[in-house]
């Protein structure tokens, strides 16, 4: 019996530690905010997700040969309406080529859904890591860059969100 | 007897080559090789072999491997790890002509990779130690200053090394890697206990030091 006081007890105590911890670390943003209405946060740009960025990149049906394929959502925040039409820049070190070069660089416009999907050939590990890049600069909302990371490296898929905030 | 000691010798000696040839083969047998660049490449393995020098240099200076008179073995320690220096360097060069931002980023420890900031400090703690080492005698640092100096520091490459190749995901085979990183981490304990590092007292192998 009082194996099951103690683990009650150490549950109660590891539980309270989560919640707190959950608190203090995503504080505002992350628990009290969804709760609220009209409050979806920016998304922020992370770090590195500018690097090896081409300025303009081209829309294009497709990058390269294909085989990959990343999507994602675009949403205006505060309300999170879908924002249609935007630009979105996509780049990744593939086995076509690498981050900087041009050919491995390309854009796309998200549908009135605010959804986006452009193919691309296979993203591999670079700099230890299977990671691709996106931009969104197209100045009617903040810039934003993101760099999302594959879970594996045999995956054939990534998604980004972006939830944009008007300049 | 005899007999014996040689064959122990040549076991060690192969084990040794094993531990380090084993995984620089496996990675370059990797499919990954084929979509990198030939600088991304040697940056790549000059990364590997200095993760293999870091196992050479607790065993040379625990007096682990046969054939090596103390002072040799001192001696090669102190070239293995000028060599090392020059591995990182050869290492951070490449990857920095590769793709320069995420190697200011590293550099900077704003990386989002949560290896980077391991490999840059074991970096700095490779060229401190490189550094002192070549002035000790200028600087007229005593053994047992040096050994304050360097102890510490040698804990952090190790440690420093091990984390960012085992958080890596790129050329390296998973298995071989996981095995030369457990075995630098086992010499190194070894090392430390056998010479007793966190004694203070001028030495447990005298006659090493009575060398010097």
């Amino acid at each position: 019996m009082t194996r099951v006081v103690l683990n009650r007890r150490s549950l109660l105590a590891a539980g309270g530690s989560v919640l707190a911890t959950g608190v203090l670390t995503s504080g505002v943003s992350g628990l009290l905010l969804p709760a609220r209405a009209a409050g979806l946060a920016p998304t922020e740009t992370m770090s590195g997700g500018a690097n090896n960025y081409r300025k303009g990149a081209a829309i294009v049906e497709r990058i390269g040969k294909g085989g990959f394929w990343m999507s994602g959502t675009v949403r205006r925040a505060g309300d999170g309406a879908p924002l249609a039409g935007q630009r979105i820049q996509i780049w990744a070190h593939t086995v076509e080529g690498q981050e900087h070069e041009p050919q491995s660089h390309g854009a796309t416009l998200t549908d009135k859904d605010g959804k986006f999907r452009l193919e691309m050939p296979q993203i591999i590990p670079i700099f230890g890591q299977p990671h691709g890049h996106l931009a969104y600069d197209s100045g009617e909302f903040k810039t934003v860059f993101l760099r999302p990371v594959m879970r594996s490296a045999k995956e054939t898929s990534l998604e980004a969100h972006f939830v944009l905030q008007p300049v | 007897m005899k007999g014996w000691r040689s064959a122990r010798a040549i076991l060690i000696w192969a084990a040794l080559a094993l531990a380090i040839g084993v995984p620089i083969a496996a990675a370059a047998a990797s499919e990954q090789l084929a979509w990198r660049g030939p600088v991304y490449i040697l940056a790549g393995f000059a990364g590997i072999i200095a993760l293999g020098l870091v196992l050479v240099q607790p065993l040379l200076i625990g007096g682990y491997l046969p054939g090596l008179s103390a002072y040799r073995g001192r001696r090669a320690h102190h070239w293995i790890g000028g060599a090392l220096a020059v591995a990182v360097v050869i290492h951070v060069a490449g990857l920095w002509f590769t793709s320069p931002p995420d190697m200011i980023d590293a550099l900077t420890y704003a990386s989002p990779t949560p290896f980077s900031p391991f490999g840059v400090t074991a970096m700095w703690a490779i060229f401190i130690v490189a550094l002192l080492a070549a002035l000790r005698r200028r600087l007229g640092l005593r053994l047992r200053t040096w050994r304050i100096v360097h102890i510490p520091l040698a804990i952090v490459i190790v440690a420093g090394s091990v984390v960012h190749c085992l958080l890596i995901e790129g050329t390296m085979e998973t298995i071989s890697k996981a095995a030369l990183c457990a075995l630098v981490l086992a010499v190194t304990v070894k090392v430390m206990i056998d010479l007793q590092v966190w004694r203070k007292r001028r030495t447990a192998r005298g006659e090493n030091v009575a060398r010097q």
